[in-house]
């Protein structure tokens, strides 16, 4: 039986690739020296999805990611991967969000899809490093959650199976659907873009895409309606104002310090065991090894 | 890591002005787009498209393949139970290609493939030679299925054209142990059964990716016979089961890439087209796309070689400052990066020759073309005939010079295994040997200098128009021109083939040293940045064919006396 699968995304700048003007003066990202990339771990994700939707016929995987216009790239980039479609989550009201309002946007924005049976999304992004949105949906949405997965072992009979990676080993877990899988970097990298994909989904544009930036390719919408990405904003789900945006967010940043490791001290040794001896001891008392 | 986007160069000769005609009779005028839902609705959704894919070629490089080469040739491949275990970097790679369904580039789509022109295939081969020389010798005998898709019947490239889109590797088992440059030696027997059906038994060497999916394989088809009238091609489908992998070959280089020794026993195989026509239609055929295939590999490895020296010799520092900045090192460098753009120029306007003739070629099997199509199929396809030869026999050569002057700049280091550049000098070696010796290269080559074939071409690139402040170029290429065809009748006025045949290689290199200072001048003439290239190269040229000219000026036909001493 097929499985309906939800992705969640989110497009963060590549902070994997920090040059020097990667941090404005005030202590802020600078968005524009970073590219926008599709979140590792979300990557991650999605590769998890797809091997659920080659494994039973008929599942269809949906990417839902939340951000300005220009997010329709992350659903792009799913759809060349293999994902049926997706949804777009961008509205003005949703600026600012910390993890509470950006979960509950994302929790709302799922209940309007109303159908699912599994909802899969990275551990966490590389921007905030929070980890923070994949349980709270859970929570909103009173389901089940499995964090740091690493491999979905299968899904059928409404139980998913799923080995988790922790600090100290690993475990399998079974947990009945639909449920929350938030999957670590240690689980395959997703598969690369196909070739066929690209060519077939690479005109799929939002609404105010082809508004803003009309070309010769939106009328292969009408006989195509995959090329349609669906695009909604507030006013398309049911929300409650004051859990939005920079209302709904509690987190306040105080302030933004720019840290510059280097070392402070240094010390020499000489290559005699006494001294090597000591060092060791150091390091233990102070808790550096051990 | 790209290496697609990291080399502007690329989408330089991606985008030729002749790439509109081409992807129009490629597309047919884009027939299939409501058939297919990734068939392009126009030329540039076509070009969007190539580019795109390209972009995820260039992915897989820079990210998975060229960080499995080095463990890839040291595992290397092996033999299990009389069959090829790839190493495991090969394997992930050939995975990570088969899921962006980027192992049947050019078939059409009817056969799963992405019916991609020649030009955007070999821009891939350029780029994953790059990565790994080796590795693209699994991937590039795709091919094979191109020579399919030209003569097999409908039901066989259904049969085996899905399967190679879909993933499943070729091998091209021409070889045998007395048959290697002269094919027309092969031996291995095909028989027919009472019911027509045919069996293949003997021994083929030297034969890459030999444990592949689907091989085309070339035998005696005609009992009694002794030359290449007597051989025909066949199809054999791995699934049978009917050939032992004996050996895999200890190699220099390219070593990821499983060089087998094979033994046919009772193996079922397929003919494909028509009897007797084995070696002098369909293997030239084959050939001629591999040789390209080999310029493509070419290319990628000086690239790959040119990398790391600028790489290492802007880090390395002697004498209180980087070496790059000593002339003995900065000229190698600037050499190095002439002789690459050179041979990239070549090479795709070798490919996009290639395309326009062969897609005539197949368009003629949907309808007459009229006599403007005609002459035009004939004269890209004469074209190609003789670029090719010249192509893999001049890029092969600057291939090795590139990677040995970077081994140069590298110096001790570049002795030891801890940089790639030592692999990548063992992986060039082989590019001036295998699908003919540059010796034989030059033999293929050699009629476009005496029919005048090269000539008539620098005749056309002449008169091709050019900003003012390049003609000083120009002239010297005309100069040059004026000393290569003055040169070339000395030799045929002396009306001694042997006497030809012993300057042959002078010759073909004096046309090509032309030929691509002409490339070169025109793809500055749209791009300053290979000025810089297009100056070196054409001095260069000029010095030597000067050499060349002066050489063969001062040879005569008794001389051959003393050379050939030796092989009395």
């Amino acid at each position: 039986m097929g499985l309906k699968i939800i992705v969640l995304a989110k497009q963060v700048p590549d902070t994997r690739n920090v040059g020097k003007d990667a941090m404005k003066s005030d202590g802020t990202v600078n968005r524009a020296a970073l590219p926008a990339i599709f979140n590792p771990e979300d990557l991650n994700a999605l590769e998890q999805a797809l091997r659920l939707k080659e494994k039973y016929n008929g599942s269809t995987v949906t990417v839902l990611t939340m951000g300005p216009g220009r997010a329709a790239d992350i659903i792009r980039e799913g759809m060349f991967r293999g994902a049926d479609s997706g949804y777009l989550l961008t509205d003005r009201a949703f600026a600012g969000s910390d993890t509470l309002a950006t979960s509950y946007a994302i929790s709302c924005a799922i209940r309007k899809i109303k159908e699912y049976d599994v909802i899969i999304a990275g551990r966490q992004a590389i921007d905030g490093d929070t980890a923070q949105v994949g349980p709270q949906v859970a929570e909103k949405l009173s389901l089940p959650q499995i964090t740091y997965a690493e491999e979905i072992f299968s899904a059928e009979n409404r139980k998913i199976t799923v080995k988790r990676r922790l600090e100290r080993g690993v475990e399998t877990v079974e947990c009945a659907l639909p449920c929350v899988v938030t999957v670590n970097s240690s689980a395959p990298d997703c598969r690369p873009r196909a070739a066929k994909l690209i060519m077939k989904y690479k005109h799929a544009r939002t609404a105010t895409e082809r508004t803003e930036q009309p070309n010769e390719y939106d009328t292969l919408a009408t006989a195509r309606p995959y090329l349609n990405i669906r695009e909604w904003s507030v006013n398309d789900i049911e929300t409650d104002a004051k859990w939005l945006g920079l209302s709904g967010s509690p987190t306040k940043v105080k302030a933004i310090e720019n840290v510059v490791f280097q070392a402070k001290e240094s010390k020499k040794l000489t290559d005699s065991d006494s001294e090597i001896e000591d060092l060791i001891k150091e390091l233990i008392v102070n808790h550096t090894i051990g | 890591m790209n290496f697609f986007t990291d080399n502007p160069d690329l989408l330089f000769h991606l985008r030729h002005p002749l790439m509109r005609k081409i992807v129009e009779l490629k597309e047919r005028n884009f027939a299939e787009k409501d058939k297919f839902d990734y068939a392009p609705v126009n030329f540039d959704d076509a070009m969007d498209s190539y580019e795109k894919v390209l972009d995820v070629i260039g992915e897989i490089c820079g990210d998975i393949i060229a960080p499995n080469a080095e463990s890839v040739d040291a595992e290397g491949p092996q033999i299990v139970n009389n069959e090829v275990i790839y190493a495991r970097g090969t394997q992930e790679n050939i995975d990570a290609l088969r899921k962006a369904n980027l192992m049947g580039i050019t078939l059409p789509r009817k056969y799963d493939g992405l019916n991609f022109p020649i030009v955007p295939y070999t821009m891939a081969a350029d780029i994953v030679s790059r990565a790994d020389a080796g590795f693209v010798n699994i991937w590039g005998l795709q091919d094979c299925a191109e020579t399919i898709n030209e003569f097999a019947d409908e039901n066989q490239k259904e049969r085996f054209l899905t399967r190679v889109a879909n993933g499943e590797t070729c091998a091209m088992d021409l070889t045998e142990p007395d048959a290697g440059s002269d094919l027309q030696a092969v031996q291995l027997k095909a028989t027919q059964n009472a019911d027509g059906s045919w069996v293949l038994n003997g021994v083929k060497r030297f034969i890459t990716n030999g444990d592949g999916n689907i091989a085309l394989v070339l035998a005696r088809s005609e009992a009694g016979t002794k030359d290449g009238r007597g051989l025909s091609m066949f199809i054999y489908d791995r699934n049978h089961k009917a050939v032992i992998v004996r050996r895999i070959e200890n190699k220099l280089g390219i070593k990821g890439s499983p060089t087998c020794e094979l033994v046919f026993k009772d193996a079922p195989a397929e003919l494909v087209g028509s009897r007797k026509m084995g070696l002098i239609k369909y293997v030239m055929a084959l050939m001629n796309g591999a040789r390209l295939g080999i310029g493509a590999q070419s290319v990628g490895v000086s690239e790959a070689a040119y990398r790391e020296a600028v790489s290492y010799a802007s880090e390395r520092k002697q004498f209180g400052k980087p070496i790059i900045q000593f002339p003995a090192v900065y000229e190698l460098i600037a050499r190095m990066k002439a002789k690459l753009d050179a041979s990239r120029t070549l090479l795709y306007e070798t490919g996009r020759a290639v395309d326009i003739y062969k897609t005539y070629m197949h368009i003629s099997e949907e309808r007459a073309l009229t006599s403007d199509e005609k002459a035009e199929m004939k004269y890209y396809q004469k074209m190609a005939d003789f670029f090719t030869p010249l192509l893999k026999g001049m890029t092969s050569e600057y291939c090795n010079q590139n990677a040995y002057d970077s081994l140069q700049i590298h110096g001790g280091s570049g002795f030891m295994k801890d940089y790639s550049i030592e692999r990548i000098y063992r992986d060039a070696r082989i590019t001036s040997i295998y699908e003919g010796t540059t010796q034989l290269q030059v033999v293929a080559a050699i009629r476009g200098v005496t029919t005048d074939a090269f000539l008539n071409k620098i005749r056309e690139y002449e008169a091709q128009p050019l900003k003012a402040e390049l003609q000083p170029y120009r002239q010297i290429l005309i100069g040059m021109t004026e000393e290569y065809a003055q040169t070339v009748r000395t030799v045929i006025d002396a009306k001694d083939n042997e006497y030809l045949d012993f300057h042959a290689r002078r010759l073909v290199e004096m046309a090509g040293h032309i030929i691509m200072g002409y490339l070169l001048l025109l793809d500055t003439d749209k791009e300053e940045r290979f000025r810089t290239s297009a100056d070196i190269y054409i001095k260069m040229g000029r010095a030597e064919n000067r050499a060349r000219a002066e050489y063969i000026a001062g040879s005569s036909v008794d001389e051959l006396a003393f050379f050939k001493q030796t092989a009395e």
